[in-house]
């Protein structure tokens, strides 16, 4: 185990961020923050929210740029095999809608008010992810 | 107003992604490869703080008549366990693990890192479409 003080508290300083967020979303909006319905509402779901759905969309890609460009980029781990990337995409994209939630929708927001189907969701992602990391390792690829 | 909000909230949300270092999948598959003898914390302790924010929300909302721009708070979801829900998280959690990338994490790095990041965001559209397309076709 590779325990990191600073990384672990910029963890969880970075989780109470992501918590204030989806919590703001909750009580003035009445909104789930979920990353996957947010995205593919904006591109193949309804208009009705579309306008608000991008809205997030730019907060979420712009901030990120704004904070790197004073701090400096972090590294991106990601893969360069470019087809394993691509199944990687695929499967996320495609499980997520299928599923209804991803790791902010099922994860923060449906295990925080105890929703079955979110305990069981999250409870079957973290697994599969964790089986996953391990056969890779174990057949070498990755 | 709202698209206001939903520009805030985004835009926080990608801070907390980009202070708790979740934009790098090395990190997130640190924390999932269990096995590797360097097991990555870091992911655990992003969840803790986020899900003690929401559980407080939840209980304000709970003692509220309705959220502040909006008419009502999400109801629970009706529907149960199901094969769609089942399917769709082992799905994810397979393409989760073999990258290190949920979606969140792969739009805030969208700017950060290189092709690959790209790459992964448009197959991650793709795989939408085909939810969508799918369902379109068995109603």
């Amino acid at each position: 185990m590779v325990f990191v003080i600073d990384d672990v508290l910029n963890g969880l300083v970075g989780g109470l961020l992501i918590g204030t967020a989806a919590a703001l979303y909750l009580l003035l909006d009445g909104r789930i923050t979920g990353i996957s319905g947010i995205l593919g509402d904006a591109f193949f779901g309804s208009r009705h929210r579309f306008a608000e759905n991008l809205a997030f969309l730019v907060g979420l890609v712009a901030v990120p740029a704004a904070y790197a460009a004073p701090m400096g980029l972090p590294s991106i781990g990601i893969s360069s095999n470019i087809p394993l990337v691509v199944d990687g995409g695929v499967l996320v994209g495609f499980g997520t809608r299928l599923g209804n939630g991803c790791t902010s929708g099922h994860g923060v927001c449906g295990l925080s008010r105890f929703s079955k189907r979110s305990v069981v969701a999250t409870g079957l992602f973290m697994v599969a992810a964790v089986v996953t990391v391990f056969v890779m390792r174990l057949v070498g690829i990755g | 107003m709202r698209a206001l909000i939903s520009l805030c909230v985004g835009g926080l949300f990608g801070l907390g992604l980009i202070v708790s270092d979740m934009v790098d999948p090395a990190r997130v598959r640190a924390f999932l490869d269990v096995t590797g003898g360097a097991w990555d914390p870091t992911l655990g302790f992003v969840m803790a703080g986020a899900l003690a924010v929401m559980i407080v929300a939840w209980r304000i909302a709970a003692g509220r008549e309705r959220p502040f721009y909006a008419e009502r708070f999400p109801p629970m979801p009706e529907a149960g366990v199901d094969h769609r829900l089942v399917t769709g998280a082992v799905c994810f959690g397979i393409g989760w693990g073999l990258i290190g990338f949920c979606p969140g994490p792969a739009l805030a790095a969208l700017t950060l890192g290189g092709l690959e990041v790209s790459i992964f965001v448009a197959a991650m559209l793709v795989g939408m479409l085909l939810h969508t397309a799918a369902r379109r076709r068995t109603g």
